[in-house]
C-alpha cells in the first residue's frame, strides 16, 4: 500500500489531495503509467513529467526511482516558495 | 536556529529584537523580508499552498547546510501559508555570522533555495474572481548554480 498525495495544480487536475493504492509497481514512472491507465484525469495531469516534481517519503526524487519500501508519493508542480 | 512554518502573520521587530545579540562572535546580521506584491494591480490576494511535514524537513535541510557551510552564529527562517494579503509579510530569512559577506551569502543562498526547493506553492486570485497558479521561473533554477 502506497498513500499519494497531490499539490497545486495537480491536485486540483486530478480532483484528489490524497488517495491509497494497492499497487505492484517498481518505479515512480510505472506508477504514474498505472494511474494513467485509470482515468483520463491522471492522464491530464501527467501528460507532461517535465513540468512535474516527485517527492518520496518527503524527499525530492527522481521518476525512476524504485518504490520498494516507499510509504508515500507525492506528485507536484516545480515549487514557488519565498 | 529556528524554522517555523505558519498561518499567522509575524511581527518582525520582535523576530529581530534578540536575534544574534550579546554574542562575542556575532559581528553581522543581515535580514531579508519577502512582501505580497501585485504587478498588475488585479490582485485580491495570494494563496500559499504547501507540503506539511516535507516543507519543515527541506527547510531545515536548507538551514543546515548553510550554518555549516557559512559558520553562522543563528539563522531564522519564518514562512507563511494561507491566504495573504497585497503588500502582506510572506516569509523572512535572518543570519548571524562573524562577518558581513558570510551572514549576506547565507541570506542569498537561503532565499534561492526557499524558492525552488521547498514545497511551497503560490496561487496568484485575481480581482476579476480568476485564479492562477505561478509559474516557477528558469531563473531561480539557475540561481541555485552559482551555489
Amino acid at each position: 500500500m502506497v498513500d499519494i498525495v497531490y499539490f497545486a495544480w495537480v491536485r486540483e487536475r486530478i480532483g484528489l489531495a490524497r488517495e491509497t493504492l494497492q499497487t505492484d509497481a517498481a518505479t515512480v514512472a510505472d506508477l504514474i503509467a498505472e494511474l494513467c491507465a485509470r482515468d483520463p484525469r491522471y492522464a491530464a495531469a501527467f501528460a507532461d513529467t517535465s513540468a512535474l516534481r516527485v517527492a518520496l517519503d518527503q524527499d525530492l526524487s527522481e521518476f525512476d526511482a524504485p518504490l520498494a519500501g516507499v510509504r508515500e508519493v507525492a506528485f507536484f508542480p516545480p515549487m514557488t516558495g519565498g | 536556529m529556528r524554522i517555523s512554518v505558519q498561518e499567522a502573520a509575524f511581527d518582525f521587530a520582535a523576530e529581530m529584537a534578540g536575534f544574534g545579540q550579546g554574542r562575542a562572535d556575532v559581528g553581522a546580521i543581515v535580514s531579508f523580508t519577502g512582501m505580497v506584491r501585485d504587478d498588475s494591480g488585479q490582485m485580491t490576494a495570494l494563496e500559499l499552498e504547501h507540503y506539511p511535514g516535507m516543507t519543515e524537513r527541506a527547510i531545515a535541510k536548507i538551514v543546515d547546510e548553510a550554518v555549516t557551510r557559512w559558520v553562522l552564529a543563528d539563522c531564522l527562517v519564518i514562512h507563511r501559508t494561507g491566504r495573504l494579503g497585497i503588500g502582506e509579510p510572506i516569509m523572512m530569512v535572518a543570519t548571524a555570522a562573524r562577518h558581513r559577506v558570510a551572514a549576506f551569502e547565507a541570506a542569498e543562498f537561503l532565499m534561492d533555495y526557499l524558492k525552488s526547493r521547498a514545497p511551497f506553492w503560490k496561487k496568484e486570485h485575481a480581482l476579476s474572481g480568476e485564479t492562477a497558479w505561478v509559474a516557477a521561473k528558469e531563473a531561480d533554477e539557475d540561481a541555485l548554480r552559482r551555489w
